[in-house]
């Protein structure tokens, strides 16, 4: 059995209870086993990058020294801490100086990075450790009829110079784990734009544009379902598409599935202990169409 | 007259200010070809927000365009940008430095302002809230473990972010 530490972040535990619930128990039944180490904080993403990088930086590398003390890589379940560990762990690795800098900041919190371990997204820990071949072996309900649009977010797959998942313009990691399912993978316009998740907020109009392109953009590629490696695009498409609707009155009624939700049920767990009624738009017809 | 040495203008104060700052370090290698703008997701929606603009102004030492204004809060960090720049800037990180740069000066967004005292308070930008913390064992989720909050907050006392954040709330 392979372990990590589940770096679990803000926005799962606080509104995706589907999420984590489907991460948890795919990865259990696939023999990854996840182990939840106390004292993690925040990841410090763009919103604290936004204020000060360097703090970024040392607050990631606080998260970092936790796994290293547990002796345990690091797998995380949503674009912004990936990226935000990721991206750390890589700096850091590779630039004494800036090292030595953060450690300075981290001994006052009595830790010091070492760069002994990894950070990895999830789907990386699937291709890698549980490998297509025997992903496929695994599916007892293949979601065959099922056609997928794969959404895989921006910081899952760039800087790529630091995260290294994929090919930043042509990736395949997430379509290949999407056919590993018996789904079929549909190839959409923009499929590598954003979703406009870090403009909500800030700017809820622009936001709100371009996730509309994406919906729009999949439902004219007749995907059943958007499938997201990020719980920022999962909100930005899912409670999106009620917005779209009140602003501009289109309506998509696109299910937007985590990839790990697609996963849960391929590999025979009960939809009923997954609590998909917690998205806002319906699942249903995906439930209906793979049962 | 005599060639001498070139008088240290606004544009090159401001510059070396990126230049110096973590993420800013490459501003200067812009020869503005444009690729990060026809890259941009946000430039093609709007004309409130072009960074291959937003980088010409900052080597043109227009700091107080840049900083006071809303371009540099419209970028939508995807890093397109940054994986196509033929000159190997690092505009999304840039951008990052000149928000930096912006909180510093005290140009904050509420919404910035917000994230940061969540992170000071909760040690998450996104609280949990007792209910939902309260409801996990029924739905078969593990109990959420404690967060490191004390060390954080000595973090980020040690780099001066929580400073930062309390120069805003002191702003009328």
């Amino acid at each position: 059995m392979t372990s990590y530490a589940l770096f679990l972040g803000c926005t799962i535990p606080a509104r995706q209870p589907s999420y984590e619930l489907s991460a948890r128990k795919a990865l259990a039944k696939l023999g990854i086993e996840l182990v939840d180490l106390a004292n993690m904080t925040c990841c410090a993403p763009p919103p604290v990058r936004s204020v000060d990088l360097e703090s970024s930086l040392a607050v990631a590398a606080y998260n970092i020294c936790l796994a290293e003390e547990a002796d345990l890589n690091l797998v995380t379940l949503c674009n912004g801490c990936f990226e935000s560990l990721a991206m750390a762990n890589a700096m850091l690795k590779a630039d004494r100086k800036l090292r030595a800098k953060i450690n300075r900041i981290l001994s006052r919190a009595g830790k010091e990075f070492v760069g002994s371990k990894e950070v990895k997204h999830y789907p990386r820990v699937l291709i890698n450790d549980i490998g297509l071949k025997r992903l496929k072996q695994n599916v007892s309900k293949p979601l065959s009829n099922l056609k997928v649009a794969a959404f895989y977010g921006c910081h899952a797959l760039r800087p790529s110079a630091l995260l290294k998942l994929d090919d930043p313009e042509r990736p395949h990691v997430l379509e290949n784990l999407i056919e590993a399912l018996g789904a079929k993978s549909v190839e959409y316009r923009n499929k590598l734009k954003c979703c406009g998740g870090l403009l909500r907020g800030y700017s809820d109009e622009l936001a709100l544009d371009l996730a509309r392109e994406k919906l729009a953009n999949t439902t004219k590629a007749g995907a059943d379902c958007i499938a997201t490696l990020c719980p920022f695009c999962f909100v930005a498409l899912d409670i999106g598409q009620i917005q779209v609707k009140s602003k501009f009155n289109e309506t998509y009624d696109m299910p937007v599935l985590h990839y790990s939700e697609l996963l849960a049920l391929a590999l025979g767990i009960d939809p009923k202990e997954l609590a998909l009624e917690t998205h806002k738009i319906k699942t249903d017809k995906i439930i209906n169409k793979i049962s | 007259m005599k060639p001498g040495k070139p008088e240290k203008t606004t544009s090159l104060a401001f510059s070396n200010l990126v230049v110096s700052r973590l993420g800013g370090e490459t501003i200067t290698l812009c020869y503005q070809c444009g690729t990060c703008a026809s890259s941009c997701p946000v430039a093609k929606i709007t004309e409130r927000f072009n960074p291959r603009e937003v980088i010409k102004l900052s080597l043109l030492g227009e700091k107080d365009e840049v900083i006071s204004g809303d371009a540099i809060w419209l970028c939508c960090s995807c890093y397109n940008c940054q994986e196509r720049c033929p000159q190997k800037v690092e505009i999304g990180d840039v951008i990052y430095a000149l928000r930096n740069i912006a909180f510093k000066e005290g140009y904050i967004p509420d919404v910035y302002s917000k994230f940061a005292s969540a992170i000071l308070n909760d040690g998450r930008i996104v609280q949990v809230s007792k209910f939902v913390e309260n409801k996990r064992p029924a739905l078969g989720l593990p109990p959420l473990q404690p967060t490191g909050i004390d060390a954080l907050r000595k973090i980020l006392s040690a780099t001066g972010f929580d400073k930062l954040q309390k120069k805003k709330e002191e702003t009328p």
